[in-house]
């Protein structure tokens, strides 16, 4: 559990010091919002039917985006190759740096999101809802995004290969949270979906951390 | 049993052996599920003569995931027993899976024209169909991302087989969200009592399309185990051992 | 019986054979240093040595047992310094060396005099982007002094080092053989240890062998 922690408080430290990579992540989330009542004009009722997607396929694509660099760095400069010869299973590593991504990335994405709900004019039925949606939500999408970061490694295609391989398997979180949302809107109940996410959630914690591992050691070899 | 395909100078000979039974196959199922299917069928008496596109949209669709599976099970093969021809058989079958999901997006989209006046309606069974599109095309760009072909072969086997896990929640979200967002479709055919008729064409076309797919299969497998000994008679001249 | 050896080893990388019958046999407090071509499969061996690469043919063993059994106490006995040098910029040297202590024995203790080993003590609070190529390798190398490990297995060690750092290292290597400890080490660079066995790797390679890849063609 120390060799864990020890290995979330260096990833801690190193968003904290590079200071811009975390934020960026936020601000790419805002400025894609934005750009919706932008692109489709400022009638409220619009933009109040659209909130609930445009906020989480936002934070999608934000999430994704983040989520290329997770094991990049550690594997150009030889950190990755060592951690698999730690004496703590590379599933553990897998784990704790998805764990310090999501802190650094996921939850400055769910401080966010209520202020450009407020920006989409979403009703306020769908605040809470809209984060707690979130909270389930996007552990899952890091955990999914860390499979697809490990394949990519050494192709040095990134970020676009990336989207293709993640986003896709990111369809069912969307669905069901912005689901969420919009039953909260309309006043039915919202059990049902957030039930489904946090099941999303719970499947991908054991089996993503596991497939990520499967990857690495490929990418390694 | 395996074992004995592995060798790739066998499987070139049978593979020779193969060929022309496979296209053989494929022509006559073609030709006799083609002329059931559009001349012999009754039209339908609601969606009229359009309904044939049935015969070529259905067994597409089919096929679609039939490849699909095949890969994630030829994936699962290479990946545990490190079988070089299952991971081969999984690479090459995955331009022909897109091919069939490509075929089957476009018929619908054909058959959606005369039935709902558009091009494209977002039903869950097209939806799932297109996101099944990207499965593959995540896939092809993944196999082909890498400058070590073993290593793309690898990655890919990883995302075949997480991408086959999640199809059924992806499908089964596709039809939540679809009944949440608009009535059923009419795009069911069949149900229970499907007029042998219809059945018989139907069967015949999804016969063409299976041994189409093993003949092109064979065929890219052929090229792939060239390729391969052109690649390794390369390494060798650079290394110094040829 | 050596402590630590490999039989038979066929190495396969991106469908060519490296090296192929290999043998090797490490006692306690011995060395062994590999010599050989670029291309010859030095860092192969040590990659096979880590349990970061599996053999294509033959087995590596430990007091004759498969390491690959117990992949787990095989890391935990090992030192492993690869080519490249896992710093972080944004990191002290202080800290870089703490996470690598604290990963490999479970808690912070005993980084210090890992530094002055290999003199660079007086960096101990500069972020890892000052560091010069040399002063990277020698926090790379001062790792092997953070716990003690039966193995080391180092990858062009010298490379970038200055004469001081060389011979700071030799020490560092006297050591650890004193107390029973074993090194592998790669070089180009000569590199004298006393009473070490030298392998050479181009006495395996594929050129000079019957290959089984030579086997298959037609």
């Amino acid at each position: 559990m120390n060799r864990f922690w020890s290995i979330v408080r260096r990833d801690l430290r190193l968003a904290l010091r590079q200071g811009m990579d975390s934020l960026m992540a936020v601000m790419f989330f805002v400025i894609a919002v934005v750009l919706f009542p932008l692109g489709v004009g400022p009638e409220p009722n619009i933009l109040a039917r659209i909130a609930a997607g445009v906020i989480w396929v936002a934070a999608l694509l934000a999430s994704m985006l983040s989520l290329e660099r997770l094991f990049e760095t550690d594997f150009e400069d030889g950190s990755l190759e060592l951690l698999l010869l730690m004496p703590l299973p590379l599933e553990a590593v897998v784990m704790a740096k998805v764990t310090a991504h999501w802190l650094t990335t996921g939850l400055p994405l769910i401080v966010a999101a209520p202020l450009l709900a407020v920006l989409m004019n979403m009703d306020g039925d769908g605040f809470s809802v809209l984060v707690l949606a979130l909270i389930l939500g996007t552990p899952s999408l890091s955990l999914v995004g860390a499979v697809g970061a490990a394949l990519i490694l050494g192709s040095g295609r990134g970020g676009m290969l990336l989207s293709l391989l993640v986003l896709p398997l990111f369809i069912p979180v969307l669905i069901f949270g912005v689901s969420a949302v919009d039953a909260a809107i309309s006043g039915f109940p919202v059990r049902a979906q957030l039930l489904i996410l946090g099941a999303f959630l719970l499947a991908a914690l054991p089996l993503c951390p596991w497939t990520s591992a499967a990857a690495l050691r490929q990418a390694l070899e | 049993m395996i074992q004995k395909f592995a060798n790739p100078a066998r499987f070139i000979r049978l593979s020779q052996a193969l060929l022309p039974w496979m296209a053989g196959l494929t022509l006559a199922f073609a030709a006799v599920g083609l002329y059931l299917g559009l001349v012999v069928a009754p039209a339908d008496y609601q969606q009229g003569e359009s309904v044939r596109i049935m015969y070529i949209h259905v067994p597409a669709a089919w096929m679609a995931l039939f490849c699909y599976t095949a890969m994630a099970i030829a994936a699962a093969v290479g990946l545990i027993w490190k079988h070089p021809l299952a991971d081969l058989a999984a690479k090459s079958t995955a331009p022909i899976g897109a091919a069939f999901t490509f075929l089957a997006l476009f018929t619908g989209a054909m058959w959606g024209k005369p039935m709902w006046g558009t091009w494209w309606v977002w039903d869950a069974r097209l939806t799932s169909m297109l996101v099944l599109f990207f499965l593959y095309l995540g896939y092809i760009a993944l196999v082909n991302a890498f400058d070590n072909p073993a290593r793309g072969i690898k990655a890919s086997s990883i995302l075949v087989l997480v991408g086959f896990v999640n199809v059924p929640i992806i499908k089964f979200s596709v039809e939540w969200w679809n009944t949440l967002h608009q009535p059923a479709s009419v795009l069911k055919i069949g149900g229970p009592s499907i007029h042998p008729s219809m059945l018989w064409p139907l069967l015949l076309m999804a016969l063409a399309f299976t041994t189409y797919y093993l003949w092109v299969l064979l065929l890219r497998l052929r090229g792939e185990i060239i390729a391969n000994k052109i690649r390794v008679l390369r390494l060798r001249r650079v290394h110094g051992q040829a | 019986m050596a402590l630590f050896s490999g039989d038979d080893l066929l190495c396969i990388r991106g469908e060519r054979v490296v090296f192929a019958a290999l043998h090797f046999a490490v006692d306690a407090g011995g060395a062994l240093l590999l010599t050989g071509a670029n291309g010859s499969g030095k860092s192969s061996l040590l990659r096979l040595m880590a349990g970061l690469l599996a053999p294509a043919n033959g087995r590596i063993a430990w007091d004759g047992e498969d390491t690959g059994e117990d992949p787990e106490r095989h890391k935990a006995r090992m030192h492993y310094v690869g080519h490249l040098d896992p710093i972080k910029p944004v990191l002290t040297v202080a800290e870089n060396l703490r996470f690598w202590a604290v990963l490999k024995t479970g808690n912070g203790a005993a980084a210090g005099g890992a530094l002055e080993a290999f003199g660079i003590a007086h960096l101990a609070g500069v972020p890892g982007r000052y560091l010069s190529a040399g002063q990277k390798r020698r926090l790379n190398l001062a790792r092997l002094e953070t716990s003690p490990a039966a193995l080391w297995l180092l990858d062009e060690p010298t490379a970038g080092l200055d004469a001081e750092a060389v011979a700071g290292l030799r020490n560092a290597i006297a050591r650890q053989r004193s107390v029973g400890g074993m090194v592998v080490l790669s070089t180009h660079a000569e590199m004298a240890l006393d009473g070490a066995e030298v392998l050479d790797l181009g006495d395996f390679s594929a050129a000079t062998q019957m290959t089984p890849a030579a086997e298959e063609t037609p």
